[in-house]
Order: structure tokens, then sequence, then C-alpha cells
């Protein structure tokens, strides 16, 4: 029998949950020692014995063995989980108190408690991403310095903070009260939106851990969806947003890496039953009043979806979606995508008008993709040479060599256009 | 056809869960391919790390293990080769080896001389 793709990794997450329920989150390293000993143990075993007819059951039934070890030898020396803690003195209670932490309907739970945990009020966002990789993720410092291009030693100190704040707390954030609730998921969703785009727009590490990523953002996703506290239509908005994105990964990257611009994407490339799924979560998403940034995105994501070619993208209906979008959240991105959802819609004139109105504008000084939005409209407008100036300036800010690559070609279009016009 | 004994000393206990998977998929891939070959007599057993030594007449008892854990011995396989060179040969696919392991090939010996 063969494992399935990143099973350990997988199971990692479930079993540092659970097993820090038990133990605390004070004892989180604890807790991770004993789901590295599940895989050395697996590795031992498996490479004789083949893989067992339920690898993860066997993983988990291990770590929980492992769990009463520890719990047998250190109970004196160590305080484990304090709302736990009567039940673990007890050697009669041990056993039982233990089976039911591991029990499938505790599993999940307990991988919710550890997301609220990590996206902790206290810790940037960032700090919360990196922790939720590590926990619930399963990755290494290495993989996630890896992931989201930062120094291991950085990540080190993100994750030192994090422990530092779970020792001093010491117990696990509960599943709050119904009415806490959205108040208690808003980190969350923005914790899991920076890493699917980190996995998406993260323009610098290679294709196969970007996808890694997203994936990751959607698996998490999945887990709130199916835990009556983070069923909600906003969580349904989410879901459709990132499956209406991740359907159009295997579109947008050419074989060398590079970014392929939306007119020339291949359609057909995209993942139906992907959008197939962003479609049922879109609907549901609108039972109820909400209208959040993540309806509207997914609503924008959703257009793009249906569009068969780039010539029927409905931009008149995106712009309206961007209107609204804009009015909940004001950030210069927001309004740099609604100024080329209208330069679509009425023309590229008005969407250089537009582009030069942004308020904030300053703040995309950096951002290659406000000169690139000038370029495009400018050559849109029969002015390859300005648009050239435009695009010239993209490339200087460009952040990766597929940016870069990206650039070089709209640039070497506007040449061409240039030279033609010049011929005349 | 003669038999050899695989002892695997060292194993990889450090690695994110994706590496150790990836590890045990390597081991997995090994041992398909010698059996493939028909060179597995017994695939073996894995061996716990710790347990006990009886020594002497005295038969005292002390616990183990007996050695550092890199010169452990932590499973055996039997193995079927023409050679000991072959047998040698073969064990260099063994991805003990990439985690700073080693793997001692011992022929058996036989009864009739």
């Amino acid at each position: 029998m063969e494992l399935s793709d990143h099973l350990f990794r997988r199971e990692a997450g479930r079993m540092v949950s659970t097993v820090t329920r038990i133990f605390g989150v004070h004892n989180l390293a604890l807790a991770e020692d004993v789901v590295q000993d599940a895989f050395c143990r697996a590795l031992e075993v498996w490479k004789f014995r083949g893989v067992p007819e339920n690898p993860s059951a066997w993983l988990m039934t291990t770590a929980k063995n492992r769990a009463v070890d520890i719990l047998r030898r250190e109970r004196t020396a160590r305080t484990f989980a304090p709302e736990l803690g009567r039940l673990l003195e007890s050697e009669w209670t041990l056993v039982p108190t233990v089976e039911e932490q591991f029990a499938a309907s505790a599993i999940k739970d307990d991988q919710l408690r550890m997301m609220f945990s990590c996206c902790h009020p206290e810790l940037s966002t960032e700090a919360q991403v990196t922790l939720i990789l590590k926990t619930l993720c399963g990755f290494s410092v290495s993989e996630i310095a890896h992931a989201l291009l930062a120094s291991e030693d950085s990540i080190e100190k993100r994750l030192g903070r994090a422990r530092k704040l779970f020792r001093l707390s010491g117990t696990f954030v509960e599943i709050p009260n119904a009415s806490d609730i959205p108040k208690r998921l808003e980190p969350v969703y923005q914790a899991i939106y920076l890493l699917f785009n980190e996995g998406y727009h993260g323009s610098r590490s290679e294709p196969k851990v970007r996808e890694d990523l997203c994936l990751e953002a959607i698996r998490l996703s999945l887990l709130l969806y199916e835990h009556p506290a983070g069923e909600n239509p906003k969580t349904h908005a989410l879901l459709a947003l990132l499956c209406f994105h991740a359907a159009r990964l295997p579109g947008r990257i050419d074989e060398e890496g590079d970014l392929i611009q939306l007119e020339m994407q291949d359609r057909s490339k995209w993942d139906r039953d992907l959008i197939a799924k962003g479609f049922h979560f879109l609907e549901k998403s609108s039972m109820g009043n909400e209208l959040s940034e993540y309806h509207l995105e997914a609503g924008i994501a959703s257009l793009h979806c249906l569009a068969r070619s780039y010539e029927e993208i409905d931009w008149a209906k995106i712009l309206e979606l961007y209107d609204v979008l804009y009015r909940i959240r004001p950030s210069p991105i927001v309004a740099l995508n609604r100024a080329v959802a209208l330069g679509n819609a009425r023309g590229p004139e008005e969407g250089l008008t537009e582009l030069s109105k942004i308020p904030d504008r300053a703040k995309l000084k950096d951002y290659p993709f406000y000169p690139a939005a000038q370029g495009e409209f400018h050559f849109l407008a029969g002015r390859p040479d300005e648009a050239a100036k435009h695009f010239e300036g993209a490339m200087k800010l460009a952040r990766s060599r597929s940016e870069t690559n990206f650039f070089e070609r709209k640039l070497k279009a506007c040449r061409l256009g240039a030279a033609q016009i010049n011929d005349r | 056809m003669s038999e050899f004994t695989y002892l695997f000393r060292g194993r990889k206990t450090s690695g994110s869960p994706e590496e150790m998977q990836k590890h045990f998929e390597k081991w997995a891939a090994w041992f398909k391919e010698l059996s493939a070959k028909g060179h597995i007599k017994d695939i073996g057993h894995p061996l716990e790390g710790v347990g006990k030594l009886v020594k002497g007449k005295q038969k005292t008892v002390t616990d183990g293990p007996f050695a550092e854990a890199k010169d452990v011995v932590g499973g055996f396989t039997l193995v079927e080769a023409r050679d000991l060179e072959q047998a040698v040969e073969l064990s260099k696919g063994c991805p003990i080896l990439e985690v700073g392991g080693s793997v001692e090939v011992r022929p058996i010996q036989k009864m009739n001389m």
C-alpha cells in the first residue's frame, strides 16, 4: 500500500493539536516531540512491515500511547492541561481521558482550538501564519522559511515569541461562545487569506511550494467549514474565493514558472471541479445578510471563471463589485484593481484618469503593477512609446525573475508596436 | 545463490513530517526493488532501541542500549545474492546511508562446506 501525498504533514497537524490539548499549550514543544516520535516509529516499523491498513489511525494510536507514557512519567514534575489536570492525575481516569481526546470529533475540536490559539491577537499576522504552518500544517522551520521567503532565523524568532506567549498563558484558547465566534474567526480568516496569497501571488518561491501553500489554506478553511463553530456564510465566501483562485492556478504559470497574463491564459487548463465547488460555496455564502470582503472577492473571481474567453469577461459587473469592495475595504491595492476594471469596462483613457486619482497612491510607489497598469492602458490607447516608459518603471520594481520576465515581454511588445507606428 | 544478512545501524530521527515520509518512501521503494529482483529471502524485523544484556556465568542482566545510538542495530533483513560482492553492491541503494547510518553485510554460514 502506498501513502497518500503529504499524509505525514496532515497527520502532524491533527496529532500536535490533540496532544497539545492534553499537555497544555505551554507544553507545545513536548507535544511536538511526541509527534516526531510517532513518525520515527512509523518509519522503523513500516519499512519492514509495510504500511498498515489505516496509517492515520496507526500514527494517532502511537502518539496516544506515547502521550500516556509521558503523562505517567512526568505528572509529578510537570503540569499539563489545567482543565484536564485532575483527570490526568489519577490512574483510573488517565487513559479514558486521553482516549476521549483522541476521539475523531475531539480531534476536530482540537484543531479548531489550535487555530484560534495560533491567531492570538497579540501576534502579528505573519507570526500567526508562521505558527499555523508549524503546528497545524506540519511544516519545519526551514520549510516555512522557504515558503514565506524569510530567513530561518526570523522564523525561529517568530515561533519563539509565540511559544513564550503560550507558556505565559498556559491554556488553549477555548472554542468561544456562539456570540463571540465571529469576532474570533476574523483573525483566522485573515491568516488563511494571507497564507493563500503567499502561495498565489508570492512571486519568489518555486511553483510547487506555492501550490502547497494554496492547498494548505484550502484545507484549513475546510476545517473551519466542517466544524459547527466555523461554518457560516463568511467561511463559505472565503472557501468560494480560494476555490475560484486555485482553479486558475494551472493556467497562470508557464513551463518556466513565469506568470502568464490573463489574456493569454489557456482557460481549458482551469480546474472545472474546483470552479464547480467555488460556485457551490458561493451559493451557500449568500444565505445570510452579511456581505463581507470575501463575498465580493469571491464574486469577482467567479466572474473571471465564468468567462469562456478574455473577451467575454463582464468588466462592468466586476467594476460594480469593486465599487462595493472599495467601500468596505478602501485600500490602495483595491483601488488599483478597481481602476483596472474600470479601464477595461469603459476604455483606457478613463482607466488612466482613475489610476491618477487613487488616494494614497504614494503607498503604491514600490508596487510594480501600478506602472504596469498605466503601461497597459497607454498601450491600449495606441501610445506604445508612453507605455514602454511605464513598463520600464515596472521592471525596476519587479520583485522576482518571473515578474521581470513578465514586464520584459510587455516592453518588447510596446517597442514592436512603436516601431510599426514609425514605419507607417 | 548464497544468503546474507543486512544489519542496519542508525536511523533517521530528525526532519519535518514531509521529509520523514519521503525517507520512508525511499525505504519502501528500495525493498520493493530488491524483492522484485528476487533478492529478499526474508524481509526481517525492526528492533527496539532498548533491551537487556545477559552476560557470563553469573548471568548478570544489564539494561540496553549497548552502544551509541548510531551503532545500535535497528533491524535486519535476509537477502539472497550471487556472492558477497553482489550483496554489497545491492546494499548501496539502502536509504539508511543517506542519514549517516550503515549496512553490515554478513554471509550466512552454510551447512555443507
